[in-house]
């Protein structure tokens, strides 16, 4: 024990004793740690690029779930209609009353300041209009007060949320500094204040000019239909041919040829599918540029090998077993696999599925090219089938649409549709994940 | 939608049939289904088969060669004559078709009588009015001959679509009748069914290669058209990217070496972004990560890779691009001039395909197996020491594979350089500069005004057939090299 | 459980190279080494038998700390090698790992040539000063791994092409060139025909020179063939540990009889 030192006699070594390491293994050990820390660093890395991408989405997002809205309580006569009504412009006369109404509200609250009606135009629009269309449509609101709640136009709900400066903005036919004092003067009052936007969530896209009025409601309906397309077609299709191939397919030419296919489609960019999209559908087929179904057809094509795959693989985790208990007791092929192994199946498939569609729910490249970016979607379609035949958009082009749009204010809504659009994929993933989680089977 | 109603109409076809069908082979056997040959379900089964299959067989194939017979009978009528200079007799066909399209919103809108829209006689200027009043888009001056095109275009149509609605019902009932009549308590309804339900997953399978067709065809028929309008050299080994926005030709330069530059040039800062942060983490991740930190960091970075193309195109736009321009812009280093750049785009690339590339190496990074590491250790080498000169080498060809694969997901990606790259096409070292890629291009000159049949339009094809034949080519030898490596250790 | 001190008598006049007190291994929550004392001596080949799942490649695992390696493995005890505690806070693994070498049940040379396969230890511990150095280390390895005659003359091809027995005798080399003390082999046979059975064999009986070997085999002929000294485990305690000519001869312990007479096992 004493002989530390063993003498062997052909190395090149010298023993040492071991709990003093020697340089060599000393520098190895700083060479492990730098090395293990690179792992970290890159880790980190990602992470952090994760939680900016995060940050980045709810702090510029969530300002576009509220709006400026300027709150007016207003008592309107049938005296004061009629009066309006005969006068030769109708909605000018409305918009005088509301001045008048404003001006009381913030003479009451010792606030004195001049207001024009052109200041009033640009800080809430059409004033006059909205009051006009509210009392013909209920009259019996005459002679009660009535509290409107009235949007304010962009560059003020800018201004209110800090995109906008007072010393930064420049007149123009939009604002102009002298209406701030106005806003001011309101904010004081607590005339305007701010309200949660819904309809930001249930409106239609507004057109360039407007970007307080724009919502995504319309999108999502259009997004809806594409998905039921999408689920009605690709569902099917891919449970039929991974039955197929998984287990009824012999082993040929032609299923090789299927299977590679399969493989490669998976990972044939998204925009060609665009092409091939628009140049059947649209120019050999003639159907609807900008509709849901040929967005549909267009994603289906594109999610078909993913759930293909994702398919197959929970087909090959049922044991052959079962299929083998089946065919026992006299089942034909056809009906084991129907009976028996489609079933045990099933949550697999049905995770796959919803993940596929969560993948083509976020897909834009294609859209682009069957022409939902070009096309405002103004409104609701007109019924169900219509929902798939007219012209609509979708999230992730609506997205885009807004972004490309010159008006900083856009920007703002393209965020907030980026997080309803994660609301979404996030709530299709967590039932994919309970579905997974739930009916998860080992064999 | 008539074919709704034609779809629904087969459907209830199909429904009658499978209750008479089945009670049929009941009766046959004396209301025992013991005495049947299959499940009685099976005979019904038999009938609404082979009404359903036939029918809308005949439909899709209806659907798909009626505009091709339609077009061209509509294309023979059209005199040489009309077809201008400079134009091409696609270019009217376009035209013929806007019209009759127009023609039939008018009359669904109720602007315009059927008679009306039928007349051959009527007057060129006032349809012309009345199409623009209904809110038609029309070109300014509908011609005698396009407009007696578009109207026998429209008459074509739609006594194809009557016809097809005749025929198609005419199968599913031919098919239904004779199926019934077949029907009897001998009769192997089970294996019928099996070998049909079985041709029908075929079907479904082959889906996959139609799709595959439906890609090479659409983009070879176009690119052909495309060269015929614009020399392939020119296209090829053009050194300059200039279309003009008229969408008429002439002046227009379709070079698409810039392109591929600016694509390759953002791929590579990509890659260099996401291949040592991927691989990086891949290694930690599989070989020196607790099971806890390994539960919690792996989801997390693959939620990266779940995130859609879209908002990391916004990302670039409106976070990165301003950031960079911070620092190396005018304020700063003065290096970057706007936003959107080649670095832009590269970057955030880059973190889109960090969970690719680590997800795909962890996999082949735990195929190595622990007999090698063992190896190592047992001889006193270091984990990193193990991890550089076993576990990588021996796991390289697969890790190329991902990276390859990688590759080929960066040069198809469309958002992030649609927004982040700029539009700007040059030849540039400078990764600074605003380039543009091939997938861009292909979205600005499809989605402009310019007309399909115009080689601005075009090109867009030929820059697709590009793309599809760069990627596939990558993603095949990927595979390859991933499977052999699978192989390897199997 | 301690019966095995009745039997261990000090006939050789060897050194105490490896001295093992009180170890337990836990697997999570199996207890799959309880209280075994074994001393393994310099310059002998000392064998590990019984059933499998006894715990005897387990406890060959613990005496180069490769059970380090396995998150769930937990080792308690002394492991005294040349005195010093192996599993002591300050001792370096790859240290210790340097000079208690392992050769596994599979061969599992590394997708390099040949010649990187042997040079892989001696360059991660620095043994060559130069090229020429490093080619002498490797031709010693191999003419001690017994293989030099047969690839000499492709060094440079891949040590996977080789066929199983010489895939071994490469990893015995590979072993040996990092100059190890101490040589545990794990099952080195079990993958082999017979005929590269004996050829390791043969090289174990000679390594045993200059080296002090373990070997874990569930074959009792190779430990009668091999081995001076063999140790038999059952059911991860370690019941007799003798000279091996004793134990299978004449065993104290009625298991270790029933093991060797085949009722067990």
């Amino acid at each position: 024990m004493t002989d530390a030192s063993m003498p062997t006699p052909e190395t090149g070594r010298h023993s040492v004793s071991l709990t003093a390491p020697d340089a060599r293994t000393r520098k190895r050990a700083q060479a492990e740690k730098r090395f293990r820390a690179y792992g970290i660093i890159a880790i980190a890395t990602g992470l952090f690029f994760l939680v900016v991408l995060f940050t980045s989405i709810l702090s510029e997002g969530i300002p576009a779930f509220k709006r400026t809205v300027v709150s007016v309580e207003f008592i309107l006569t049938q005296q004061d209609r009629e009066e309006a009504e005969s006068e030769l412009f109708k909605t000018k006369a409305y918009s005088n009353l509301f001045v008048t109404a404003l001006k009381t509200e913030l003479d009451e609250r010792g606030l004195n300041v001049d207001i024009n009606e052109d200041a009033i135009e640009r800080l809430l629009g059409k004033v006059g209009g909205t009051i006009r269309t509210f009392y013909s449509e209920n009259p019996d609101k005459l002679g009660q007060p009535v509290r409107f709640d009235l949007a304010a136009s962009s560059r003020v709900d800018g201004y209110y949320k800090g995109r906008v400066t007072r010393e930064a903005m420049q007149d123009s036919r939009f604002l102009q500094k002298s209406d701030l004092d106005l806003v001011d003067a309101m904010e004081k009052a607590g005339i305007i204040k701010q309200a949660f936007n819904w309809p930001f969530i249930t409106g239609a896209d507004s057109g360039v000019d407007n970007p307080g009025g724009a919502g995504i409601g319309a999108s999502v309906v259009g997004s809806f239909f594409m998905m039921l397309v999408v689920l009605a077609l690709s569902l099917p299709i891919g449970v039929a041919a991974s039955i197929y191939l998984e287990e009824f397919a012999p082993q040929n030419r032609f299923t090789d040829l299927i299977e590679v296919n399969i493989s490669n489609l998976a990972a044939v960019p998204s925009i060609v599918f665009g092409i091939l999209g628009l140049a059947v559908f649209i120019q050999f087929m003639h159907l609807p540029q900008s509709a849901p179904l040929v967005g549909g057809l267009v994603l289906t094509l594109m999610t078909l090998p993913t759930i293909i795959i994702s398919t197959r693989a929970s087909l090959k985790a049922v044991p052959p077993s079962i299929r083998d208990a089946a065919l026992g007791v006299g089942a034909s092929k056809m009906q084991a696999v129907f009976h028996h192994v489609l079933p045990l199946a099933a949550p697999g498939i049905l995770t796959g599925t919803i993940i596929g569609l969560a993948q083509a729910l976020g897909e834009t490249a294609p859209l682009l090219l069957i022409g939902m970016v070009g096309f405002v979607a103004r409104g609701y379609p007109d019924g169900f089938v219509a929902g798939f035949t007219e012209a609509n958009s979708a999230m992730p082009a609506q997205i885009y649409t807004w972004a490309s749009r010159a008006d900083v204010a856009f920007y703002e809504k393209a965020w907030g549709g980026i997080i309803i659009l994660l609301m979404f994929l996030l709530t299709m993933n967590i039932i994919a994940i309970i579905l997974r989680r739930r009916f998860e089977r080992r064999w | 939608m008539p074919i709704v109603w034609l779809f629904l109409i087969v459907m209830a076809i199909a429904a009658i049939g499978y209750v008479l069908g089945r009670s049929r082979a009941l009766q046959s056997a004396g209301g025992d289904s013991r005495d049947l040959h299959s499940l009685p379900v099976f005979y019904g089964a038999n009938v609404a088969l082979k009404a359903v299959v036939p029918a809308f067989g005949l439909l899709i194939i209806w659907l798909l060669a009626q505009p091709l017979y339609v077009s061209s009978q509509v294309s023979q009528t059209i005199p040489d004559s009309v077809i201008k200079e400079g134009s091409s007799r696609s270019l009217v066909m376009a035209e013929v078709r806007r019209t009759a399209f127009g023609l039939d919103n008018a009359v669904a809108q109720g602007d315009i009588t059927e008679e009306l829209a039928r007349n051959a006689r009527a007057d060129v200027a006032d349809m012309t009015q009345r199409l623009k009043d209904a809110g038609q888009v029309v070109t300014s001056n509908i011609t005698q001959p396009v407009l007696m095109a578009a109207q026998s275009y429209r008459i074509l149509n739609s006594t194809g679509y009557f016809i097809m609605s005749i025929v198609v019902i005419a199968a599913a009932l031919l098919g239904a009748a004779f199926s019934w009549r077949q029907t009897h308590s001998e009769y192997r309804a089970r294996n019928v069914v099996e070998q049909g339900i079985r041709v029908l997953l075929l079907a479904a399978a082959s889906i996959a290669i139609l799709t595959t067709v439906g890609i090479v065809l659409s983009l070879v028929f176009n690119t052909w058209e495309f060269f015929k309008l614009y020399p392939a050299t020119d296209f090829f080994f053009g050194l300059t990217w200039s279309p003009s926005f008229s969408g008429r030709g002439g002046s227009s330069a379709l070079g698409v070496l810039p392109l591929l530059w600016g694509t390759l040039y953002i791929s590579i800062v990509a890659l260099l972004v996401a291949v040592p942060i991927g691989l990086f983490a891949a290694i930690y991740l599989s070989e020196y990560a607790s099971p806890r930190v390994r539960a919690f960091a792996k989801p997390l970075l693959e939620v990266l890779a779940g995130i859609p193309t879209i908002v990391y195109g916004l990302f670039a736009l409106l976070t990165v691009g301003p950031l960079l321009l911070g620092i190396f812009g005018d304020g700063g280093l003065g290096w970057m001039k706007a936003g959107t750049a080649v670095m832009t785009a590269g970057l955030v690339m880059g973190i889109m395909l960090i969970p690719f590339v680590s997800s795909l190496s962890d996999d082949i990074i735990n195929a190595v197996p622990q007999a090698m590491r063992d190896g190592s250790y047992g001889l006193g080498a270091t984990q990193s020491e193990t991890i550089r000169q076993v576990v990588l080498p021996a796991a390289l060809p697969g890790i190329v594979g991902a990276i390859l694969l990688a590759a080929s997901r960066a040069i198809g990606e469309t958002m992030i350089v649609v927004l982040g790259a700029g539009a700007a096409a040059r030849l540039s070292l400078n990764p600074f500069e605003a380039m543009t890629t091939v997938t861009a291009k292909i979205v600005s000159q499809l989605t402009g005004d310019a007309d399909f049949a115009s080689p601005e339009a075009l090109v867009a094809f030929a820059l697709g057939m590009t793309l599809f034949i760069i990627t596939l080519g990558l993603n095949v030898f990927a595979l390859y090299i991933v499977r052999k490596y699978r192989e390897q250790y199997e | 459980m301690n019966d095995m001190t009745r039997v261990e008598r000090q006939v050789d006049t060897n050194k105490i190279k490896l001295e093992c007190r009180d170890c337990q291994v836990h697997y999570g929550e199996t207890h799959a080494i309880k209280d075994v004392n074994v001393d393994i001596e310099d310059k002998t080949v000392t064998a590990f038998i019984g059933p499998s799942g006894c715990g005897k490649s387990t406890f060959l695992r613990c005496l180069n700390r490769m059970n380090d390696t396995i998150d769930i493995a937990r080792v308690k005890g002394s492991f005294k090698l040349d005195g010093e505690d192996i599993y002591d806070k300050r001792v370096d693994p790859v240290q210790l790992r340097a000079k208690v070498g392992m050769v596994f049940q599979k061969p599992n040379p590394f997708p390099k040539s040949i010649y990187d396969n042997v040079a892989y230890g001696p360059r991660i511990h620095g043994l060559a000063k130069n090229k020429a150095d490093l080619d002498d280390i490797v031709e010693k390895s191999l003419r001690r791994g017994a293989i030099w005659d047969e690839v000499k003359d492709r060094l440079d091809a891949p040590g996977t092409g080789l066929s199983g027995g010489q895939q071994q005798r490469l990893c015995i080399a590979r072993a040996v060139a990092t100059e190890p003390e101490v040589l545990l082999m794990d099952e080195p046979c079990s993958a082999l025909d017979p005929i590269a059975t004996a050829q390791v064999e043969e090289l174990i009986d000679e390594l045993r020179e200059q080296y002090s070997v373990v070997i874990v085999t569930h074959s009792m002929q190779q430990a009668a063939r091999v081995s001076q000294k063999t140790a038999f485990f059952h059911l991860g305690s370690l019941v007799e540990f003798g000279e091996t000519g004793q134990i299978f001869t004449n065993p104290v312990d009625p298991r270790t009889e029933s093991y060797i007479t085949g009722r067990i096992g």
